[in-house]
C-alpha cells in the first residue's frame, strides 16, 4: 500500500473543508466509511490517495420516520443495523432482504449505506493491474470485452466498458422511490437515485454523477406504500456468499386479480442498478398471472444485448422475475 | 500517527503508520499471533476480531480505524483456564482439523450468539458464511455453534 495520511472529521462542514484544502494544494484525498471497499482498492493498488479522511464517525446513523411512511436513513448507518432495523423491515422489507443477501455478517458491521452505493465494479480485470481496464486506468482499452464474458452487462453498455455493478442493496433501492441526499462545497443537493449512477458511455472511470468533494448524508426512500409487500432473489453460482449473477427487488401491488401497481429492480445486468420500467409498463393494469409476468419480463429482455458468455443472466431472469412476482402474488391472496 | 487501542482488556498506545492493517497491528505490534490471516482479498474471514463488540475482518480495517475504540481477539475470549461456551463446544464437536480457520470461526460464531442466541440450523450457515474452512466441511462447526447457543444439536449424519 502506497503511504497515505489518516485524519478524522468532526463534522460535515469539516469533511468538506479538509477535502477542498487538501485538493488547493494538489493532494488527492478519499472519504473512508466503513473502508470495506476502499480498503481493499487500497491494498491492490487499484486506488491511491495521499490523505484519508475518515467520516464514519460523523453523526448520520439514525433511522428516521418521514411524512406518508417513508424512511430516512443516515449515510453512515451501517448495513447490518439497518438491515435489522424494525421500520425497514416493516416498511420495506426488500431493502432488508437485499442487504441480508451482501457479503457476510463481518462485512455488514462495517459498511455503510453510502459505501454501499458507492461501492465500485466486482469486473476481474478491474482488479488485476496487470490487465488493461478503461475503468481503473482510462484508455487503456477494455479486457473484458474479448476475454471472459460471463459476469458482462446485457443492457446499456458501451464500446469501453461491460462492467456491472455489484450492489445488492441498489437493486432494492431501485424498485423504490428513492432520494439520495447530498453536501458539497456549494449546499446540500438531492439526486433522484436513478441518476446517481451512471451508465459508461466513454467516460467508464465515472461510475456516478457525484462530484469528488460531495459526501452522501442520507437516503431517503419514500415509498410506494404497497413496498410493505415485496421481495429478493439473489442467483449466484455458490449457494452463500458470492456476487450475484443476476438478482431481482419487487413489488407488487394486486387488487381484484389484476395488477395495480408493480416495481421491478434488476441486478447484474447493468453498469447501474436497472429498473425495469419496460416490463412494469406492460404489467399495470393486466392481469396478475404467471404468464402475464413472463411476457412483461421478455418485453424488458428486448433491450438485452448478450455476448457469447452471458446469455445465460437472459434464461435466469425470464424464470426469475415470475418466480418472484407470482410469489408476491400468492402472499396477496 | 500516535493511537490508543485497549485490546482483550488492556489499554495499547503506539506510533503506527495510517496503512497498517489492523491484522498486523495485533500480531506484530502487540504479539497477538492468535489472529491469522489466511487470504489477500477480505474472503476467507481467518483474521476475524470484535471491534467494540461486533465481528469485523481485521485485514479490512486499518488500525488507526480502531483509534480509541476496543478490540478482542480469540485470545482474549477464555477467562484464565476457563474457555467461552464457544470455545468449549469446538473443542467437543470436533469443531476444527487444521485449525487455521478457527480463531476465526469462533469469533464469527461469538458475533452470531450475541445477537441472535438460539439461531436455527440454517441461521448459523448463514451467520456463519464469511468464513472459509477447506478441511471439515462446515457440519461439525454448524454443531458446535447450536451446542454453545445451548440447543441439542441435530444429530449427525448429514450433508455437509
Ligand atoms: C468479500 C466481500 C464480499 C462482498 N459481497 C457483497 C455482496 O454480495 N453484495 C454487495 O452488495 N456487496 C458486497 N460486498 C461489498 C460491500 O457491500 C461494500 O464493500 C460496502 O457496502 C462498502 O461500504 P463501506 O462503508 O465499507 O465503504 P468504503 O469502503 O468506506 O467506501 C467505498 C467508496 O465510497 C466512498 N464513500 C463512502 N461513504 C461515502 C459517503 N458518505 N459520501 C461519499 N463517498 C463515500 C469512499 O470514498 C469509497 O470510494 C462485499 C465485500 C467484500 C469485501
Ligand atoms: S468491463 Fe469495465 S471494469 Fe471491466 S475491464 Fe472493461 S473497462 Fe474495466
Ligand atoms: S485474512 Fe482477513 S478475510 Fe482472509
Ligand atoms: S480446520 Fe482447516 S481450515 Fe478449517
Amino acid at each position: 500500500m502506497r503511504p497515505f495520511t489518516y485524519e478524522r472529521a468532526t463534522s460535515v462542514a469539516d469533511a468538506l473543508r479538509r477535502t477542498a484544502g487538501a485538493s488547493r494544494e494538489g493532494e488527492r484525498t478519499a472519504y473512508l466509511a466503513g473502508g470495506t471497499n476502499l480498503i481493499d482498492h487500497l491494498r491492490l493498488g487499484i486506488r491511491e490517495t495521499d490523505r484519508l479522511i475518515d467520516v464514519s464517525h460523523l453523526d448520520l446513523t439514525e433511522v428516521t420516520e418521514l411524512e406518508e411512511g417513508g424512511l430516512r436513513i443516515g449515510a453512515l448507518a451501517r448495513n447490518a443495523d439497518v438491515a435489522a432495523h424494525p421500520l425497514v423491515r416493516r416498511t420495506f422489507p426488500v431493502v432488508s432482504a437485499a442487504m441480508l443477501a451482501g457479503a457476510s455478517g463481518q462485512l455488514r458491521n462495517m459498511a455503510t449505506m453510502g459505501g454501499n452505493l458507492l461501492q465500485r465494479t466486482r469486473c476481474v480485470y478491474f482488479q488485476d493491474l496487470s490487465t488493461p481496464c478503461n475503468k481503473r486506468d482510462p484508455g487503456s482499452g477494455c479486457s473484458a470485452i474479448e476475454g471472459l464474458g460471463t459476469y458482462n452487462a446485457l443492457i446499456g453498455t458501451s464500446d469501453s466498458c461491460v462492467a456491472v455493478h455489484p450492489s445488492d442493496l441498489c437493486v432494492a433501492l431501485a424498485a423504490l422511490d428513492v432520494t439520495v441526499v447530498v453536501e458539497g462545497p456549494l449546499g446540500e443537493r438531492r439526486i433522484d437515485f436513478a441518476d446517481l449512477h451512471r451508465l459508461p458511455g466513454d467516460r467508464p472511470e465515472r461510475d456516478t454523477t457525484l462530484e469528488r468533494s460531495e459526501l452522501i448524508t442520507a437516503i431517503e426512500i419514500a415509498g410506494p406504500g404497497f413496498a410493505r409487500r415485496s421481495r429478493y432473489r439473489k442467483l449466484r453460482e455458490r449457494a452463500s456468499y458470492a456476487f450475484a449473477t443476476v438478482s431481482v427487488a419487487a413489488a407488487l401491488e394486486v387488487r381484484d386479480g389484476q395488477v395495480a401497481d408493480v416495481r421491478i429492480g434488476l441486478g447484474g445486468v447493468s453498469h447501474k442498478p436497472h429498473r425495469a420500467l419496460r416490463a412494469e409498463e406492460v404489467l399495470r393494469g393486466g392481469p396478475a398471472t404467471h404468464e402475464a409476468y413472463a411476457a412483461a419480463i421478455a418485453v424488458e429482455m428486448e433491450q438485452a444485448r448478450p455476448g457469447p458468455d452471458n446469455g445465460y443472466k437472459v434464461t435466469q431472469l425470464r424464470r426469475a422475475v415470475p418466480a418472484v412476482l407470482s410469489a408476491l402474488t400468492e402472499e396477496t391472496a | 500517527m500516535n493511537i490508543t487501542v485497549k485490546v482483550d482488556g488492556t489499554s495499547y498506545t503506539d506510533e503506527v503508520e495510517p496503512r497498517t492493517l489492523l491484522v498486523y497491528y495485533l500480531r506484530e505490534t502487540l504479539g497477538k499471533t492468535g489472529t491469522v490471516v489466511g487470504c489477500d482479498t477480505s474472503n476467507c474471514g481467518a483474521c476475524t476480531v470484535l471491534l467494540d463488540g461486533r465481528s469485523v475482518k481485521s485485514c479490512n480495517v486499518l488500525a488507526v480505524q480502531a483509534d480509541g475504540h476496543e478490540v478482542t481477539t480469540i485470545e482474549g475470549l477464555a477467562d484464565g483456564e476457563t474457555l467461552t461456551p464457544v470455545q468449549e463446544a469446538f473443542r467437543e464437536c470436533h469443531a476444527l482439523q487444521c485449525g487455521f480457520c478457527t480463531p476465526g470461526m469462533i469469533m464469527q460464531a461469538t458475533d452470531l450468539l450475541a445477537t441472535n442466541p438460539s439461531p436455527t440450523e440454517d441461521e448459523v450457515r448463514v451467520g456463519m458464511e464469511g468464513n472459509l474452512c477447506r478441511c471439515t466441511g462446515y457440519h461439525n462447526i454448524v454443531k458446535a455453534v447450536l451446542q454453545a447457543s445451548g440447543q441439542p444439536a441435530s444429530s449427525g449424519g448429514e450433508q455437509a
